[in-house]
């Protein structure tokens, strides 16, 4: 009995927390990984194109909502995400045109191009403070449980609850289906063999007549649908503040290298690599502790490190990924 | 009039010119091979004919039809396909999406050509589901070789097929070679094993320092002195 | 960087003068029209970014190398006035310093282990013996840690409950940020110098986010969220209150026409801008020396072309090292000033745009690679940002004039704070795309 206490306190505050935001990170991670493959730098704007996306699609939902639309038991958000996703990608393409299309012209290098993505972080976090403020805001309705704590209480008995919030199954399914879609558009589709082409060997692309403003423009589309997807899933699994979007930058970039740069199975095996060791590092283990040597008290928590640290896992992580196996778990581009 | 006819083509990478008056002419079906020292500019001279270099003088003519302010891209169009030298296939992908990519100009049904080409090169059907990077050096040539073909051209441009493959995989790809010149294809190609290359040269090239030395029928060049001496050792 | 140039810069050896003269046009402006307390508040944060801006131009502009935490070199730097020139917390070093001390030393030994163990253990039997290194290390660090911290965190803790200082000149505490500074940079620059240039962006972007959760969760250190009030001023500044009580000086302020309160602030103000102007020049001569030095050319020879460099034996890595710990120290010194001047440490006010990417847009604004662009950046930049929270909503209240009282006029208004950060990043992206060299372009 106790060891199936152990069991669900494990999966209530590790695994299905961790899962759910590891899906999230993917999702972000894949997005880093696609503008590095494609367009050649690392993206500092990539958390603040999160807040944005999730900041009009939060506008797009109050606006349904404001008129009666809902989708049931799902969040409402749902049904705004499209709106988002093409909003943003319009001014992700809108961007591009006036921005970074220069530099490729004149083939800038590559750390020109990432100052350049800062610049541009700062008119996006300014412009979503605009938008939509900087205070914390909520915006999940819909059910709040797949399974409630009281109830699985009540069916099993167990003195450990186990929650499953509806945000969390929707985060896991949505990143499921975008991601097995990306993949099969990736492997399959003409335009999604001439972006691997095109991150391949940019040259030879060129000869074989692939045309690369469609590559550099499909790829801007993919990344504002996956930002603004991580933005929103996270957003309601936790709550939106524009902050705390730049400061996922850090995990999400050390997902991506952890996998691999420029390689989109590694970026989503680095997202879950960052999330469960963030989330087992931060977590007291002491309760679990209690459960499996039974009669022992713990005179601590147990908890490696406070939450508050938990940005000093990714980076740990990252730099031992980058000191023992730099082109990261899947071979990324190591140049 | 030849088939290809690139004349007094002059310019470089920078400010400094690397060709200087370098013409280069291929007939319908016939081999063109360019030998000659390295450095001497044969890269840079094929990567003028496609088009990779802005010149600042000479022309370059396809089948009568002036192409020289035509993009890479316009060139294969108008039936054009280069080898590089180096970086010449699409690492991460497999055999079959190199030859899939290097049709991507065609809107038709290209799986007649993909045949042709795994009937010329039967080792890329049998790795077809590899990754191109994954492949030995010949094998990689050969992918390299059938992409380019992969859209019908009526010209192929070779930079060195044969660099860095042992001799008997090069004697095979220049049988291969003739085998394409046979169906009607036009093909230029750089050499650096001048004797074998000028061999089965219908027309040779040997250009130093950017400029044209000498210029004959193979079987001519194989012949003079002068050129035995210089550059083929003897 | 020697990227692309569109537009050469013009005007030569005036530029320069030109430039610095219209920064103190707008000072004096400043000063003449919303009085001089306010104007020389200005300056003197204007000269401790120019500080700042002087050590990212020495990691960015000489050796090209993109550090995106600089918040964290910063507030490391800041730490130092107060664990220099606090007093210490009675009882706090007795109960738990040393405990606290042992618990580092311990860290470090465990890190030092697990390099040797790198260095001289092959294949599987060196993974293990460095991951056992390192468990066994963190659990022994906390065994000596926790209970040191607990004890100290129990001292008085409403207004301590912190180690406290060594309760030395505050003077001292500057040059001990730039140390701390450069110790943390050393670390990073270790791991990540010589891999691939992003790579050392996303390292510093990830330790300029861990020292300031840090600064901001160990309150045994620096009292965390609840902020250090109270730290010393530096010799020769006096306070206020001093002043006001001093006959002399009132006798003096009276003698000029200034009441005791405004005299007493602007001479305070006077006196942190001659020691802060004092520090720049100094840094400012030393960046000039080392820039024309055959070091200096070495490095701008490896920052043009690091492979034709390494070909000809140089050390890049090392060099490179070289120059990250000292742009690091600079900034931990700019930090170290900073908190000096506020007198008091808020760990909860280093926020990365406003330390790290400002900073960038000023070194870039005032053109990377010359020292005296980064100085004209650091003033310029640091007075646009100022003057943009008060411009944004003078601005957007005449736009709105016109519009009927409501919810978007309210949310316009509101939001206009937040446009100096949309300026700013125009401004960035403005300068690298049409003047990328800067207003002082590198010779
Ligand atoms: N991308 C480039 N940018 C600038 N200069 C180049 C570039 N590529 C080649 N060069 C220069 O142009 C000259 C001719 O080079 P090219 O590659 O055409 O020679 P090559 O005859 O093909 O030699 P090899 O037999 O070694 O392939 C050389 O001096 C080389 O340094
Ligand atoms: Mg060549």
């Amino acid at each position: 009995m106790d060891l199936l206490n152990a069991l669900v306190a494990v999966l209530n505050y590790i695994i299905v927390p961790a899962t759910a935001y590891g899906a999230q990170l993917a999702l972000g991670a894949l997005g880093v990984t696609l503008i590095y493959g494609i367009l050649r730098f690392s993206n500092f704007a990539h958390g603040d194109t999160m807040a944005f996306g999730t900041a009009l699609t939060i506008l797009v939902t109050w606006g349904l909502q404001g008129m009666g639309i809902s989708a049931g038991p799902l969040p409402t958000a749902l049904l705004a995400l499209p709106f988002g996703i093409a909003l943003t990608a319009a001014f992700m393409l809108a961007t591009d045109r006036v921005v970074y299309r220069y530099y490729r012209r004149v083939r800038a290098a590559p750390v020109v191009l990432t100052m350049v993505s800062a610049g541009v972080m700062f008119v996006m976090n300014g412009l979503t403070r605009v938008l939509i403020g900087v205070d914390e805001i909520r915006f999940a309705d819909g059910a709040r449980f797949v399974i409630s704590p009281q109830e699985f209480k009540a069916w099993t008995g167990l003195a450990e609850p186990l929650a499953l919030r509806s945000t969390q199954v929707i985060t896991v399914v949505t990143a499921a289906l975008v991601v097995v879609w990306l993949f099969w558009f990736l492997a399959k589709t003409r335009t999604g063999k001439s972006m691997r082409a095109f991150s391949d060997n940019e040259d030879l692309a060129l000869l074989s007549g692939i045309d690369p403003n469609r590559v550099v423009a499909v790829t801007w589309i993919l990344a504002a649908a996956l930002t603004t997807i991580a933005g929103t899933l996270y957003g309601l699994d936790k709550t939106f503040k524009a902050f705390n979007y730049f400061q996922l930058l850090l995990p999400i970039f050390a997902a991506a290298v952890v996998g691999g740069l420029g390689s989109p199975i590694g970026a989503i095996a680095g997202g879950f690599v960052i999330a469960y060791s963030e989330v087992a590092v931060t977590y007291a283990w002491k309760k679990v502790a209690t459960y499996i040597v039974p009669g022992w008290e713990a005179d601590s928590l147990m908890q490696l490190l406070s939450t508050e640290y938990k940005f000093a896992v990714s980076f740990t992580i990252l730099i031992i990924v980058l000191l023992f196996k730099p082109t990261g778990l899947f071979k990324g581009k190591s140049v | 009039m030849s088939f290809l006819d690139a004349s007094d083509m002059t310019g470089g990478y920078g400010a400094a010119d690397i060709l200087h008056g370098c013409t280069l002419k291929v007939e319908k079906g016939q081999i063109a091979v360019i030998v000659g020292p390295n450095g001497a500019g044969k890269s840079t001279a094929m990567k003028a004919v496609f088009g990779m270099l802005k010149l600042r003088g000479g022309s370059v003519k396809l089948d009568g039809e002036d192409i020289t302010t035509l993009s890479p891209q316009d060139r294969v169009k108008k039936g054009m396909g280069f080898v590089p030298q180096v970086n010449n296939v699409f690492p991460t992908m497999s055999v079959e999406e190199n030859l899939e990519m290097g049709a991507f100009i065609r809107h038709d049904d290209f799986h007649e050509t993909m045949e042709q080409v795994y009937d010329l090169f039967p080792i890329l059907r049998e790795k077809r589901y590899q990754n191109a990077g994954e492949l030995s050096g010949g094998q990689r040539q050969q992918v390299a070789v059938g992409r380019a073909l992969m859209t019908k051209p009526k010209l192929l441009m070779l930079d060195e097929p044969t660099a860095g493959v042992s001799p008997i995989v090069m004697d095979e790809l220049f049988d291969r070679i003739i085998e394409v010149a046979r169906t009607g294809i036009s093909i230029l190609m750089v050499e650096q094993n001048a004797r074998q290359a000028l061999e089965i040269a219908d027309m040779g090239y040997v250009l130093v320092q950017g400029a044209n030395k000498y210029t004959d029928t193979g079987a001519a060049l194989m012949a003079d002195p002068d050129v035995r001496r210089t550059f083929l050792g003897g | 960087m020697s990227t692309h140039q569109p537009k050469a810069a013009r005007g030569g050896a005036l530029r320069a003068p030109l430039f610095f003269t219209i920064i103190a046009l707008l000072i004096a402006i400043e000063g003449m029209t919303r009085g001089w307390n306010g104007a020389l508040g200005i300056l003197n944060m204007g000269l401790i970014s120019a500080v700042i801006a002087l050590g990212l131009n020495l990691q960015w502009g000489y050796a090209g190398l993109f550090n995106s935490g600089v918040v964290g070199f910063v507030a490391l730097g800041g730490l130092a006035p107060v664990l220099v020139a606090m007093p210490p917390t009675p009882g706090a070093f007795a109960g738990g310093g040393w405990g606290i001390l042992i618990a580092l030393c311990i860290a470090v030994a465990t890190v030092v282990a697990a390099v040797w163990l790198n260095h001289n253990l092959k294949g599987k039997a060196r993974a293990v013996a460095i991951i056992v290194t390192l468990i066994a290390g963190f659990f022994l660090y906390r065994a000596v840690f926790d209970p040191a911290v607990a004890v100290i965190e129990k001292i008085n803790p409403s207004a301590q409950g912190n180690l406290g200082g060594l309760g030395l000149p505050t003077l001292i505490a500057w040059p001990v940020g730039a140390v701390l500074a450069a110790g943390a940079a050393w670390v990073v620059g270790k791991t990540a110098l010589g891999l691939r240039s992003d790579y050392l962006a996303i390292a510093t972007l990830g330790i300029g986010e861990i020292i300031v959760a840090v600064l901001r969760n160990e309150e045994w250190l620096a009292r965390g969220v609840l902020n250090v009030n109270g730290i010393p001023r530096p010799w020769p500044v006096p306070y206020e209150i001093d002043l006001q009580a001093n006959a002399d000086f009132i006798a003096r302020a009276a003698g000029m026409g200034l009441d005791p309160v405004t005299a007493s602030t602007i001479t305070v103000k006077l006196l942190w801008t001659a020691l802060f102007a004092l520090v720049l020049i100094g840094l400012l001569l030393l960046a000039q020396l080392a820039l024309k030095s055959p070091w200096g050319r070495m490095m701008r020879a490896i920052r043009d072309n690091e492979i034709a460099a390494a070909a000809m034996g140089k050390n890049v890595t090392r060099r490179h090292l070289q120059i990250f710990v000292l742009g690091a120290a600079v900034m931990g010194l700019g930090g170290a000033m900073m908190i000096s001047l506020d007198g008091q440490m808020t760990p909860s006010g280093y926020n990365p745009l406003r330390y790290t990417f400002l900073i960038w847009v000023m070194v870039i604004v005032g053109g990377s690679g010359n020292n005296w662009g980064s100085v004209l950046g650091g003033l310029l930049i640091w007075y646009l940002w100022i003057k943009a929270e008060v411009w944004g909503p003078t601005l957007m209240g005449l736009i709105t004039a016109h519009l009927s009282d409501g919810a978007v006029k309210q949310h316009l208004v509101d939001s206009a704070a937040h446009m100096r950060l949309i300026v700013m990043g125009l401004v960035l992206l403005l300068v690298l795309r049409f003047s990328p060299r800067g207003l002082l372009p590198e010779r």
